[in-house]
């Protein structure tokens, strides 16, 4: 089996959907002539030509807006946001448009877009370059959100969220662009849209979380396993909204003792729900208060080296809040 | 046109291509709409449906653009006084009234949402919502869909002068510029956004700002239905041709509050209003048909008794249906079969 980038998963996903299925298409800031700005789409106009994968105007309400009508009728639109913090001005489109198309026409019409979006930090790219916004969106029934942190859950998490008949976020870690790599077999397979992934097993305690952070815990967790004896278990979330319920509870049975990562801020982020989901369900077997690790409450992070290593989450800082918890 | 070697082939509508039949049909239909709305505000009044919005005075030139289309092959994106171009591509007062009522067969949305937020798959009419000027981008879609598969669609769009204001409509417009998309961008400038007069909303003309996407904008007087006919003809022809967008300035007036929730007259005075009133182009498009001997005072009664048996029945039905069960109440946030979509 091929061993492939994160990146190039996601250009194959699109690339082999666009050759199976003449009604999907990419839309966005620079993604056609010179393949996007981290060369996401790289030869796909070269393959399919200029509409299908189309330079648009610089106006994130439209591109995403434009592609909900395209979708509307009956194409699947791959709308790209040049970086997940610039498609807030396409926050009304997403939410008030895409997310209710089906429930407020009683089923009549539909939606089937995609909107794909880098999200998270460690480029140097300051506040605006470096955020995680899936706390905006996360709670907006009608959406579905999707986070994968492997190249393989990239490629069968885009082809099924092009396929899904609903809108779809796919939120791409821009660090794992080209820092992750993994096995991603030829041609078609999907990854569901819902269900969590067991990324490590382990009995001592439980690690929950989606994108990056994950291959910290991944790092971290051989470490404790050597130097310590503690075995974690970890589940990728893979995708945020829905949240895969019963996942989520047999990840935490196992242990008892849970701990919550993402890079998103704390408060109000997705952890918070899952840290509910939890509660409601399995208070009285956990054997340690859930725990959370995640960026901090300030408005994004900083360009500068120490500011951005402060802001971000690490293998030493997962290690460090693993063992805690293991020691509780 | 079928008439042969007499004056009336130098008539308006007859130059421009209608029928007698199409033309009366067209003022009959502007009847409908009118009739509907009256009723709907009524209904209000008597505390028997929670709010009414009206397109009172909009309706002539609103049947004219609808005409201008084809029905079997374009795409409507209409806003909340469209129902007098609902009624044109073949809603029925049925369900109009179904939907003032928030009934469960109210085919635009099971009652879910306010009147006015138009939709209807069968009759290529795209749902709507209330955050003005979301639908501009998806026409620009629709188009460009229509342009990718090789149709000969073109998408009509309505929004008011307020909402010209607002990104959406700038970002459609200057996308479909850029693409030469078969789009008709329709402001439909009735003076007022709610309180706001025109000259607040804006300091020069909507349809100047056509200009910068680089595409012709025309304003057109929307008394004058044949003229909004005839404008929207060429900017039908031009969109198929693949010579790009028009947009289209509409200037009408709405004689109503903006909804039966706002008193007007806190910000404007009757006296501007009935000025208003006075220059209904119903009456006129009526005597326009009299004159051409195509339209007599049986005909009229005979349509006023059609058009109240209708909206009586209509009403009495919407009154009388079933609202949404609640089992239903909360379907369709998704797909209900997964497998739906997956590879049609």
């Amino acid at each position: 089996m091929p061993v492939m980038e994160y990146i190039e998963a996601i250009r194959t996903a699109m690339k082999d959907e666009m050759e199976r299925d003449s009604r999907v298409f990419v839309m966005g800031e620079d993604v056609g002539l010179k393949g996007g700005v981290f060369g996401t789409t790289k030869g796909l106009q070269q393959q399919f030509g200029e509409l299908r994968s189309l330079d648009t105007p610089l106006a994130e309400s439209a591109i995403a807006g434009v592609a909900i009508g395209a979708a509307m009728a009956g194409m699947r639109p791959i709308a790209e946001m040049q970086y997940s913090d610039f498609m807030f001005p396409a926050t009304n489109q997403i939410i008030s448009e895409a997310a209710k198309i089906r429930y407020r026409s009683n089923n009549d019409w539909d939606c089937p877009v995609v909107i794909r979006a880098p999200i998270g930090g460690g480029i140097f790219g300051g506040l605006y370059h470096s955020q995680c916004p899936e706390s905006v969106f996360f709670g907006t029934p009608g959406l579905k959100i999707v986070a994968p942190s492997t190249a393989y859950d990239a490629k069968g998490l885009l082809l099924s969220a092009i396929r899904d008949p609903d809108p779809v976020l796919f939120f791409e870690n821009k660090k794992c662009y080209r820092l992750i790599s993994d096995e991603v077999p030829e041609g078609d397979y999907t990854v569901p849209i819902g269900k969590s992934k067991v990324m490590r097993e382990g009995d001592d305690i439980t690690v929950i979380g989606y994108s990056m952070p994950l291959h910290f815990a991944m790092q971290a967790a051989e470490e404790l396993s050597r130097e310590e004896g503690i075995e974690a278990h970890i589940l990728d979330l893979r995708t945020i909204q829905p949240l895969d319920r019963e996942g989520i509870l047999e990840a935490v049975s196992r242990t008892g003792k849970v701990l919550i990562v993402h890079e998103d801020n704390k408060t109000g982020g997705v952890g918070a729900e899952v840290a509910a989901i939890i509660s409601e369900e399995l208070l009285y077997d956990l054997d340690a208060p859930i725990r959370r690790l995640c960026g901090p409450d300030v408005p994004a992070m900083p360009i500068n080296p120490p500011g951005e290593k402060h802001y971000l989450l690490n293998k030493d800082k997962l290690k460090a809040a693993m063992l805690d918890l293991a020691r509780f | 046109m079928t008439h042969t070697g007499s004056v009336k082939n130098a008539s308006r509508h007859a130059s421009l291509g209608l029928s007698d039949e199409k033309a009366v049909l067209m003022y009959e239909t502007m009847q409908l709409a009118r009739k509907f709305d009256e009723r709907g505000q009524l209904l209000q009044r008597a505390g028997k449906v929670n709010f009414h919005i009206s397109g009172i005075t909009q309706e002539p030139s609103q049947v004219a653009m609808a005409f201008a289309m084809d029905l079997e092959k374009d795409w409507f994106l209409p806003y909340y006084r469209d129902y007098a171009f609902v009624l044109s591509v073949g809603m029925t007062v049925k369900e109009l009234m179904l939907s003032i009522f928030a009934k469960g067969e109210d085919p635009n949305s099971a009652g879910r949402q306010m009147p006015g937020h138009f939709g209807s798959k069968r009759l290529r009419i795209v749902t709507g919502s209330s955050p003005v000027t979301t639908q501009v981008p998806h026409a620009v879609g629709f188009a460009l869909a229509a342009k990718m598969r090789g149709e000969q669609s073109v998408s009509i769009v309505s929004f008011g002068e307020g909402s010209s204001n607002q990104g959406d409509f700038h970002e459609g417009c200057n996308f479909a510029g850029v693409m030469k998309l078969p789009v008709i961008f329709v402001c439909q400038n009735n003076g007022y956004a709610i309180s706001v007069p025109f000259s607040k909303q804006s300091a020069g003309r909507i349809a100047d700002r056509a200009i910068g996407y680089g595409f012709p904008g025309i304003r057109v007087d929307g008394n004058d239905p044949l003229e909004v006919y005839r404008v929207f003809r060429e900017a039908h022809e031009r969109a198929l041709a693949g010579e790009g967008p028009t947009l289209i300035e509409i200037m009408t007036y709405r004689v109503t509050p903006h909804s039966t929730s706002d008193n007007d007259l806190v910000y404007r005075t009757k006296e501007e209003v009935d000025h208003f009133k006075a220059l209904d182009a119903i009456p006129a498009f009526r005597q326009y048909l009299t004159d051409l001997g195509l339209w007599s005072d049986e005909q009229e009664q005979e349509l006023q008794a059609r058009i109240r048996k209708e909206i009586d029945e209509a009403t009495q039905y919407g009154e009388n249906a079933p609202f949404q069960s609640i089992e239903d109440a909360f379907r369709y946030v998704y797909a209900e079969n997964t497998a739906e979509g997956k590879e049609q």
